[in-house]
């Protein structure tokens, strides 16, 4: 018998904004349950071994959300939902409906990765993905790595390597001087940002950092031993044992698509309050659009509070400024880390594009559209969704984001339906 | 780094450390190919956060286990390279 339960509001994804959300609603007297797949609250940004080793505004919402009274669930994840009303939650295996008035969507952000020759050899992760690694265990001392990619992230994951004892040989952004010098010029203005830039630099000093470079081909014999890189326009190749790669971040929609929330530019679309398209249903931080974790906290606060009928303070002058800032920032982030015409172009035939199936550059016209894609070449029909090649199809070719079908995470299909049936 | 849990991978008991993910602790032990690709080719962790699928593994006889996900426990079986 399955057990069927209820929940007030139901917050998914225990990053900044699902924290800052559950916590606002049930400081209101709602009863929250927190749902997140990681094994700690956090999200990526703040995911832990030690939560004494986080910055000081990561340990003070966790003990918000506790004080509160969230029931935070970790290592599970809603997998279906036959309305917004009616969630299909794998707790750890186990399958069960859950009833709530409310769903708040904070599910986050993935890295977009652009193919090139070699980026599926071991060793080449994403540089977010190398940070993760890092902090689930990973050694890295005496190591050799390479980051190239995009964006703040390269700064701070290059700082965590070198903390754990890494030896970074390059940091390299492929933004350009000019767009790079325009986006330091607005975080000058903004003091925390430009603290926490300084520190992340200073902890990888001795890394050389350079615009206008970029991975172009991945070396190894079962793993990766070298890169070549451009660096402002020569080619060079360095010896590494990690390559973290990655062009920037993209929103998680796939559940906003399962609840038929509107998703605009490839981001769910939400007004003032963070309210969703879709009745009873929010959406808060990068899934919305990337724009870091500050911001993603302030639009936590706000839909927590209008879940749990706020709607006054959820309005607040002091809020809705702080998220108009944070929006302003993250279409900024988005102009000055666009993938640049050149790593568009470095795929050849035989690069794989869709990782899951196995499938190269050569096989796919894009002229297609995904469905087509789907049905005459298996990109995107793989385990992981399209979650991988999605991104990188829209960057190449222009295609819209994939179509999202039930079961989202790969539960067992026995465990699924049974949780489909206790709805009977 | 403490090693306070011992894996079996492959059929070859291997210390690790009680806190990491199963992901982290394969690396550590020198596993490159999590799987292969249907060319044979190893595959090992892209995304380190539970969306690519690429660290998956055979645990306790459960396949496609996403191994950056999992914390190890002690005595855990771990087959690689399928």
């Amino acid at each position: 018998m399955r057990r069927v339960r209820h929940a007030d509001v139901v917050v998914i994804g225990a990053g900044p904004a699902g924290l800052a959300a559950a916590s606002a609603a049930a400081e209101r007297g709602r009863s929250v349950l927190l749902v997140d797949q990681g094994l700690r609250p956090g999200g990526q940004i703040w995911r832990h071994r030690d939560e004494q080793a986080l910055p000081s505004a990561a340990r003070r919402l966790m003990a918000r959300a506790r004080n509160a009274g969230v029931k935070l669930v970790s290592g599970c994840r809603l997998v279906d939902a036959g309305s917004p009303n009616e969630l299909v939650i794998d707790f750890r295996g186990r399958i069960d409906r859950h009833q709530t008035d409310a769903v708040i969507i904070a599910t986050g952000a993935r890295e977009r990765f652009i193919p090139f020759p070699g980026w599926t050899l071991p060793g080449v992760t994403g540089i977010g993905g190398l940070q993760a690694l890092l902090k689930g265990g990973l050694p890295v001392a005496d190591t050799r790595i390479v980051l190239a990619g995009s964006g703040p992230l390269l700064l701070s994951v290059a700082a965590a390597v070198a903390q754990a004892g890494g030896r970074v040989q390059l940091v390299g952004e492929q933004a350009g001087a000019a767009a790079l010098r325009r986006f330091a010029i607005r975080v000058l203005r903004d003091p925390a940002k430009l603290r926490q830039a300084i520190s992340y630099r200073w902890a990888c000093r001795s890394a050389p950092f350079r615009t206008d470079t970029w991975a172009v081909r991945a070396h190894g014999d079962g793993r990766l031993q070298s890169v070549e890189v451009s660096e402002r326009g020569h080619l060079r190749s360095i010896r590494c044992d990690w390559l973290g790669i990655g062009s920037g971040l993209v929103p998680n929609t796939d559940l906003g698509q399962l609840l038929q929330c509107q998703v605009e530019h490839g981001a769910i679309a939400v007004d003032a309050l963070q309210a969703t398209s879709v009745a009873g249903v929010w959406a808060v931080g990068e899934c919305t659009g990337v724009k870091g974790d500050e911001a993603a906290t302030i639009e936590g606060e706000i839909a927590g509070r209008a879940a749990a009928g706020d709607a006054a303070g959820a309005g607040s002058t002091a809020l809705q400024a702080a998220r108009d800032s944070g929006r302003r920032f993250g279409r900024l982030l988005e102009e000055t880390f666009a993938p640049r015409p050149e790593v568009l172009a470095l795929a050849t035939p035989d690069t794989i594009l869709c990782r899951c199936e196995d499938v190269p550059m050569r096989s796919v016209d894009p002229g297609w559209t995904p469905r087509q894609a789907k049905l005459w070449a298996r990109v995107g029909m793989g385990v992981c969704q399209g979650a991988v090649c999605g991104p990188s199809c829209t960057a190449l070719f222009g295609w819209s984001a994939n179509t999202v079908r039930p079961p989202l995470g790969n539960p067992s299909c026995g465990e699924w339906k049974s949780g489909l049936d206790s709805a009977d | 780094m403490s090693l306070g849990v011992t894996l079996i991978v492959d059929g070859v008991p291997r210390r690790a450390d009680a806190n990491a993910t199963l992901a982290a602790s394969l690396l550590a032990a020198g596993i490159t190919a999590f799987r292969r690709d249907l060319g044979g080719h190893p595959r090992a962790p892209l995304c380190g956060m539970g969306t690519c699928f690429e660290c998956r593994v055979t645990v306790d006889g459960v396949a496609d286990v996403r191994a950056c996900l999992e914390p190890v426990r002690d005595g855990m079986r771990i087959e690689t390279g399928k």
